[in-house]
């Protein structure tokens, strides 16, 4: 039994039928749901590419006499105590924890599979070790983990991204390694053994791009992860230096405008988490009832 | 999937269902549980030994010197006869094994070193605000399972309808949101904007003593933003859980026999839907810990989980490495009591054989 979250709800009954039994019924389409993360995410990453070249922005200019102006026309998110634009700001954080993430789950995933392929393709002894490690890993609450790893190490870009990394990667190692174990048995992996393949040849040739579906659904959905786990670091002091803000060092920033009634400056950063993991989490859930449609979701955040 | 005869299900919709007669008729298994008790002891033994060793691997990597840390400004215009001195007395030279032993055998005497951001011994630091955690993480799971659970339930009712689309879209918002952000709108909304409750700590300003009073008022903000943080997960899943559940032979039995909505919902539906959220509920340690850690923070709340995060940016690795042990613990205890209530739930699991 993993800590793992929530399952994702199945696909609701439009035709409120509960009494029905299950399985016989279609499943209604979720192409709208589907189609509006696919815009959300894009939307992400062309703000993400386009608006730094477009709008530079000066991250220490400061313009005191336009500081802690509300939402306006002028400055749709409204300005933070150094006279800052919300919106370019948020973008420029959104980059930053972006970029945090995606190269933290990205570690996370590689070490995963490594670590998940190895335990399920050896077996025997390492399969043993490498389960009880998990269970060490599991064992310490994630962010106490990554506050411990970058406490021991000076705050930075680096220290989260291997603090995310490595507590992430269990959860993958899982996935991979119960699927290498399901493909274990297959017909074609007899065949290519009794051929005369070796062991590595087997591992890279025939189980990795069974297991890679799944784990790259596993990657993706640590994106989330990794971006709520940066921002948890920042906001605690121990993520991402000032000078370069990420969403987590806005919110932390902002709480002493916050105390003074100003609003703005905390909430929009907040949004800018929420609105692309919920949209990341969307399109991970339409893949994956492309990929199989009978599992239920192990990974959501 | 077996269908019940119609006799059969009727008898249970006014009795408890039949339960197997080991578990009837001598109540809790409890020598079984003792049993699965100690096994898990035993098997912590190893996890924790690899934790706080990986926790001094760490510290010895660091670049952090805590001999000039401990000396604080000192440590800048001491020689280094001194220094050497400071690192003997303090228990610090020799390679990083040997250290984790010293502080293994000092730790298992109740010395857990010395905390140099709070400037206390850790026991004292771990005694002062254990129990304010406890009571914060507590309050705020009680009520979130409660809640979870109950607007689960509402949302599974009619699947696919405004209630269950508002519930499932609120939780996985909530969800998406981080805790400590919630915290500050909370503090803003609550204590500057409508000024009806306190921003944080647990006394009022002046106020020396914590009565009970201004304790009930300084514990609504933190604990339900805790609360509010871990219910989607309750509610998806038991939402989850009981819509599987209506879809099952005996509920569509109890709906032919004509029996009323609630006892379908909740005496059948819910009963058997509940199984799987249950069985999970000692699991959720992990977020709940690292949901007190940021709530803590938020509130000023004098917890062991802000000292935590106190600790970490002061590098006091003797609280650091006390507290990873305790969570550690807690995680270990969640998982045993998410073990035991399944097998307890479930009548078909063995406890022998987990």
């Amino acid at each position: 039994m993993t800590a793992t979250d929530p399952a994702a709800p199945t696909a609701p009954d439009t035709d409120a039928a509960a009494w029905r039994t299950a399985g016989t019924d279609g499943r209604p389409s979720r192409t709208p749901r589907g189609l509006l993360s696919l815009v959300l995410v894009a939307a992400t990453v062309l703000a993400v590419l386009l608006v730094p070249p477009l709008f530079p922005l000066d991250q220490q200019a400061v313009d005191l006499a336009a500081k802690l102006r509300p939402p306006s026309a002028e400055h749709l998110f409204g300005t933070d105590e150094m006279g800052r634009d919300l919106l370019l700001r948020c973008v420029y954080g959104l980059r930053v924890s972006l970029l945090v993430g995606v190269v933290a789950a990205l570690v996370a995933t590689v070490v995963g599979i490594a670590v998940g392929a190895a335990a399920g393709a050896l077996g025997g002894t390492v399969d043993r070790l490498v389960m009880r490690a998990v269970d060490v890993f599991a064992a310490v609450p994630h962010l106490l983990m990554g506050i411990f790893i970058v406490a021991m190490f000076r705050p930075g870009v680096w220290p989260v991204v291997a603090s995310v990394g490595l507590t992430h990667w269990v959860s993958t190692a899982r996935i991979v390694r119960a699927e290498v174990l399901s493909l274990r048995t297959r017909p074609y992996l007899d065949a290519a053994i009794s051929g005369g393949a070796s062991r590595g040849r087997v591992i890279v040739r025939h189980l990795l791009p069974g297991v890679l579906p799944q784990a790259g659904l596993a990657a993706v959905l640590m994106v989330p992860h990794a971006i709520w786990h940066e921002s948890a670091l920042s906001f605690l002091g121990l993520g991402i230096p000032a000078h370069q803000a990420s969403l987590g060092t806005m919110v932390e920033a902002a709480r002493g405008t916050l105390l003074a009634g100003a609003w703005w400056p905390t909430l929009w950063p907040g949004l800018f988490i929420i609105v692309p993991t919920l949209a990341i989490a969307g399109l991970a859930g339409a893949w994956r009832e492309r990929i199989d449609p009978r599992r239920r979701s192990e990974l959501m955040l | 999937m077996t269908s019940p005869t119609i006799t059969k299900a009727a008898g249970a919709a006014k009795t408890p269902p039949p339960r197997p007669a080991s578990a009837r008729g001598r109540g809790l298994p409890w020598a079984a549980m003792a049993r699965l008790t100690g096994r898990r002891a035993l098997a912590a033994v190893p996890v924790l030994v690899a934790v706080t060793l990986g926790a001094f691997a760490l510290a010895a990597a660091s670049p952090f010197d805590p001999v000039r840390q401990y000396a604080g400004s000192a440590g800048l215009r001491a020689s280094q006869d001194t220094l050497d001195q400071l690192r003997e007395n303090l228990a610090l030279d020799g390679p990083f094994t040997e250290q984790w032993w010293r502080w293994l055998t000092a730790a298992l005497g109740g010395d857990l070193g010395w905390s140099v951001s709070l400037r206390q011994p850790v026991a004292q630091v771990i005694g002062e605000r254990m129990g304010w955690s406890v009571l914060l993480c507590a309050l705020a799971f009680v009520l979130a399972v409660t809640f979870g659970t109950l607007l689960g339930v509402a949302a599974a009712r009619r699947q696919g309808g405004w209630l269950d689309r508002c519930v499932t879209g609120a939780a996985y918002v909530l969800q998406a949101a981080p805790p400590f952000w919630l915290g500050l709108l909370a503090v803003w909304f609550f204590a500057l904007h409508l000024g009806v409750l306190p921003a944080g700590g647990l006394t009022d300003l002046g106020e020396e003593t914590v009565t009970a009073g201004s304790l009930a008022r300084h514990l609504v903000l933190p604990v339900g933003v805790l609360a509010l943080s871990q219910l989607p997960w309750f509610a998806l899943y038991t939402r989850q859980g009981v819509a599987d559940a209506l879809r099952e032979d005996p509920v569509r039995g109890a709906r032919a026999r004509g029996l009323r909505e609630r006892t379908v919902l909740f005496g059948h539906a819910l009963r058997s839907g509940l199984l799987p959220v249950l069985t999970l509920v000692g699991t959720r340690v992990p977020e709940l810990i690292t949901g007190a850690l940021l709530v803590e923070t938020v509130f000023s709340w004098p917890g062991i989980a802000s000292a935590t995060v106190k600790a970490a940016t002061g590098s006091d690795f003797p609280l650091l490495a006390a507290v990873t042990v305790l969570a550690t613990l807690a995680v270990l205890a969640g998982n045993l009591l998410a073990d035991l209530l399944y097998a307890l739930a479930d009548p078909r699991v063995d406890l022998e054989e987990m």
